[in-house]
């Protein structure tokens, strides 16, 4: 029975999470970036639409930047395993992120760089639809970006 | 029980590259069964890396990471026999850490 209690106080801690007040917050700009930054992150990930994704993130405007570069097929044959890399040259990359487009949510996988590991990530990603693959990059607080479109034979989301 | 996550980790010229392959589900939570009903969402939502206990690797999964989540880094340092240990936390609580040397 105790193991069902906590489960339960468990569901309800993450579901009463949603947006949050700090999501909130942070969305609203009231909280500098960092302070929440698991409850903005938890917010990304459920947004829908690439606007609240970014807006969640605390991202502005990203500039697009030549020193990201994005590996991913331009076609996908099985939407269900898109290798996607990330490989980022500026310098002191804290952070990398990588969004679709066109997919339920937007925001697929977010990665905090430590001092001493390589802005460089390579993973497999799940596409609905034809769509533009988006890598974030954060650098000294500010976000750059680089995409690419892949085209989807078979969705798989 | 999950199944252990497999692990490869080389080093050469001062940078190790660590190649992981996760062995889960990932359920989006959309996908629908043989009799119609709703497979719930269930999928790993935290990765942490590890080389000889200091983090080098942290990451946070929405569903949209294929099944059997496959990650690629590298970070500078490491030497044959050091510890890479790998760990994730999936949505509905289960955890599991796995750990390999360094070749």
């Amino acid at each position: 029975m105790e193991a069902g209690v906590n489960l339960g106080r468990r569901n309800a801690l993450k579901t009463g999470g949603g947006l949050g007040l700090l999501g909130l917050l942070a969305v609203a700009g009231l909280i500098r970036p960092g302070a929440a930054s698991a409850e903005r992150l938890k917010a990304a990930f459920e947004a829908k639409t690439m606007g609240e994704a970014l807006d969640a993130l605390g991202v502005l405007v990203p500039e697009n930047s030549s020193a990201i570069q994005l590996t991913a097929p331009d076609v996908a044959a099985d939407g269900a395993v898109v290798p996607v890399t990330v490989e980022s040259s500026l310098s002191r990359t804290e952070q990398i992120l990588i969004l679709v487009d066109k997919n339920p949510t937007m925001l697929v996988a977010s990665f905090v760089i430590p001092e001493g590991t390589e802005g460089y990530l390579a993973t497999r990603i799940k596409m609905a639809q034809t769509s533009n693959v988006i890598a974030l990059v954060k650098v000294n607080g500010k976000f750059y970006r680089a995409s690419k479109e892949v085209k989807v034979t078979k969705g798989g989301c | 029980m999950s199944a252990p996550t497999k692990i490869r980790a080389t080093a050469r010229d001062g940078i190790t590259e660590v190649r992981v392959l996760m062995q889960h589900e990932m359920e989006n939570g959309r996908r629908k069964d043989e009799a119609g009903n709703l497979v719930p969402a269930w999928y790993i939502t935290e990765i942490k890396a590890l080389h000889n206990g200091k983090i080098v690797l942290e990451g946070r999964f929405g569903t949209a990471v294929s099944k059997n989540p496959y990650l690629v880094f590298r970070f500078m340092g490491g030497a044959t026999g050091d510890k890479i240990a790998l760990s994730w936390l999936d949505n509905q609580g289960n955890t599991r850490s796995d750990e390999v040397a360094i070749s």
